[in-house]
């Protein structure tokens, strides 16, 4: 047992002060209210409205990921795959993609003109974040079958692959053996419905308002879900086998149902964005669908502090500035402008995501605001217990 | 099933008494090509002490480790309470009521001790997913007592109240068994596994602990299967020892029979004695 923390690693480190449940309220309370009125500071349809509305997506996609990475400890590099199903679930059940159904005269739920009388299937919005939900869910249990009897490196491997199949049947989806068009490939699918909710007017492309704090209530929720989850009968179920397996399945944890249910729940939060984003940017295209946007998110929450919801709320925050304001806008520009060169900054952007990740990893590898739990993880090495277990998880 | 039966009739009035709540019968478990228990036959009386002594390396962690479910046994059979669990699923067979704890301490860590506690009652809570989500009333009591249930087990097993929300990893060793003890209590065991709980105690505590072990047995009903190296433990609170060596059970019986064995004497305390013990 490593009672003794070992010497020199005992650096005093700022790190998520513990908070009350009252106080933690009060800072969440604080922060909504804080991020809805941000709006009427700025230009309605401006740049900076629309890195914001971007931001708030990303936050709940981290969000959802810390669930499955942060809370149970399953790396998981594959979360594109549910920002796919999510946007394309948007796609067929919100745009002319289907053009056949309904005899070419199209098929509508709830929703209003003009959608209500185009081709193809045009449901309320709403509805769809329900089906992506449910789909993103069966996806996400469904790669956490095969992982079930894996551990670490080699959930990450699986993972990665099945990100991986999903973006490759998102670009030659357009002409599929037996199945046919599934997707539009690199064309996209386009246009896609706007969010259209029942008592207010169909969301405009200039003005980003009601987008935006349509992603701050997902964020909300999403937030919410997280701190339940966290102080619940399942989040401590996560912490335990994301410790130590073999005492977990002896305490009587089921490691099958406790991870599938870590699975289904961040990969249903990955499918709410996806349909946000497929609608907000009016296109759902193979090229979003690529391994680093995993990478991307996953960054987020290393960034921010595994499993730490406040730190992934900072890291997405962070990175999302990072790669929509500072890459174009700054270092993209500034160069050209002060010294007249011309080079693309936003094509290395990746390059400087992991050029970030390497310097963290030196200087503060539990994160901006790191969980109590993870540092410790980190410095003394707990949870990296040899295991007895003998795969036989069937 | 016949060679359970006739081994248990070997036995004669050196098995244990009273109606068996789990039994092992014919249990051989290879790792390759090593034979780390070797076709043992072995059961728990309702409300009774029994230990398993044997050798460093003679299989009794993997005994241990079989009977609750870690490994399938490569032949034979376990059943508890009347139930065939052979090769069953740890969680379920913790959830049947056989808890256990290990040799080297396996809590969780950067959990406090309250938490762990809480996680051995993982088996007896309801919350689900949504449940928990939206803290249903029903959750919310469930939760309450659960922490309740788990400050009593805590002070059940003699941990003061001002240690209970410390992270397991700052407790002393001492209180770190202890609460290894609370976590497996927390599910209401019927039979409770202990894996040498003295290793690394001093003598007081020692004792102490074969007190506890005691009131266990007569306050709640809980037998007890232990794995002790200590021989004072051993021969002061065992109403039966099984001996082991080399995966096989080489002698069983009460701890006046045991200790007057000549094959354990050879294979155990002999050594022992040579040793000048
Ligand atoms: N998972 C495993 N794979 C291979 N061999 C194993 C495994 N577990 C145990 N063994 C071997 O089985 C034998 C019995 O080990 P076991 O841990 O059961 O002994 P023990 O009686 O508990 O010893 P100790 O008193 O030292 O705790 C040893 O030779 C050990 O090396
Ligand atoms: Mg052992």
């Amino acid at each position: 047992m490593s009672t003794v923390a070992v010497p020199g690693k005992q650096r005093a480190r700022f790190r998520m002060p513990e908070l009350s449940p009252r106080q933690n309220l009060a800072l969440t309370v604080a922060f909504i209210v804080a991020a809805a009125l941000l709006p009427f500071l700025l230009d309605e349809g401006g740049r900076i409205m629309d890195n914001l509305v971007l931001g708030a997506a990303y936050v709940v996609m981290a969000l959802g990921l810390n669930i499955i990475v942060g809370f149970a400890g399953l790396l998981d590099l594959g979360y594109v795959a549910f920002f796919a199903i999510g946007a394309y679930m948007m796609g067929y059940f919100g745009s002319g993609f289907w053009a056949d159904a309904g005899n070419g005269e199209g098929v509508s739920l709830l929703v209003g003109e003009p959608a209500a009388s185009l081709p193809g299937f045009h449901f309320n919005f709403l509805v769809i974040i329900v089906i992506a939900v449910i789909a993103t869910t069966i996806a996400g249990m469904i790669i956490g079958l095969p992982t079930l009897r894996l551990r670490g490196d080699y959930i990450a491997i699986v993972t990665l692959a099945f990100g991986e199949i999903i973006g490759r049947i998102a670009i030659n989806g357009d002409d599929l053996p037996v199945l046919g068009k599934v997707t539009a490939g690199r064309q996209g699918i386009t246009p896609v419905d706007k969010i259209d909710l029942p008592f207010t007017d169909r969301f405009q492309s200039l003005n980003l308002r009601p987008w935006y704090w349509f992603a701050l209530a997902m964020v909300v929720l999403v937030l919410f879900v997280n701190f339940r989850l966290r102080d619940s009968r399942l989040g401590r179920a996560w912490i335990a086998l994301r410790e130590d397996e073999v005492a977990a399945s002896s305490m009587g944890v089921p490691l099958v149902r406790t991870k599938l249910l870590a699975y289904g729940t961040g990969a249903a939060f990955g499918g709410m964005s996806g349909a946000f984003l497929a609608s907000y940017l009016n296109t759902v295209n193979a090229d979003q669908f690529q391994f680093s946007f995993s990478i991307f998110i996953l960054a987020m929450i290393i960034l921010g502090g595994l499993g730490s919801i406040w730190g992934v709320v900072l890291g997405a925050i962070v990175l999302s500035a990072i790669n929509n304001y500072v890459i174009p806008e700054v270092l993209n520009q500034k160069p050209k402008e002060w010294f007249n060169l011309d080079f693309e900054l936003s094509q290395l952007s990746f390059g400087i995501f992991g050029f970030l990740l390497v310097i963290m990893m030196v200087l503060r590898p539990e994160g901006l605001l790191p969980e109590r739990r993870r540092q410790m993880e980190l410095e003394e090495g707990i949870g990296s217990d040899e295991a007895v277990y003998e795969s036989r998880m069937s | 099933m016949s060679g359970g039966a006739v081994s248990v009739e070997e036995r004669g009035e050196g098995g244990p008494p009273g109606t068996p709540v789990l039994e092992a019968s014919a249990v051989t478990k290879q790792f390759g090509g090593l034979t780390a228990v070797n076709d043992v036959t072995f059961s728990i009386p309702e409300r009774s002490i029994v230990s398993i002594i044997g050798p460093n390396g003679a299989g009794k962690t993997t005994f241990f480790n079989i009977l609750t479910g870690l490994y399938k046994p490569t032949l034979g059979r376990v059943t508890f309470d009347g139930k065939d669990i052979t090769g069953g699923r740890p969680d379920k067979i913790m959830k049947q009521g056989l808890a256990r704890t290990f040799q080297n301490i396996r809590l969780f860590g950067t959990m406090s001790a309250r938490e762990n506690v809480m996680v051995g009652q993982h088996s007896r809570m309801k919350a689900g997913l949504f449940g928990s989500i939206l803290h249903t009333p029903g959750v919310g009591r469930e939760e309450k007592r659960a922490r309740e249930k788990a400050a009593e087990e805590l002070e059940y097993v003699g941990l003061k109240p001002n240690t209970h929300d410390q992270l397991a990893i700052n407790l002393s060793y001492g209180d770190q068994r202890r609460v290894e003890i609370a976590r497996a209590l927390a599910s209401d065991p019927k039979v409770l596994l202990l894996d040498e709980p003295t290793a690394g105690m001093n003598p007081q505590e020692s004792d102490s602990l074969t007190a506890f072990m005691r009131r266990l047995r007569d306050e709640r009903g809980v037998s007890i299967l232990l794995i002790e190296h200590d021989m004072k433990v051993i021969m002061g609170v065992s109403e039966h020892i099984t001996v082991l060596d080399h995966g096989e059970k080489i002698a069983d019986g009460g701890p006046e029979e045991v200790r007057n064995n000549p094959q354990v004497i050879e294979a155990y305390l002999g050594k022992q004695a040579a040793e000048g013990h």
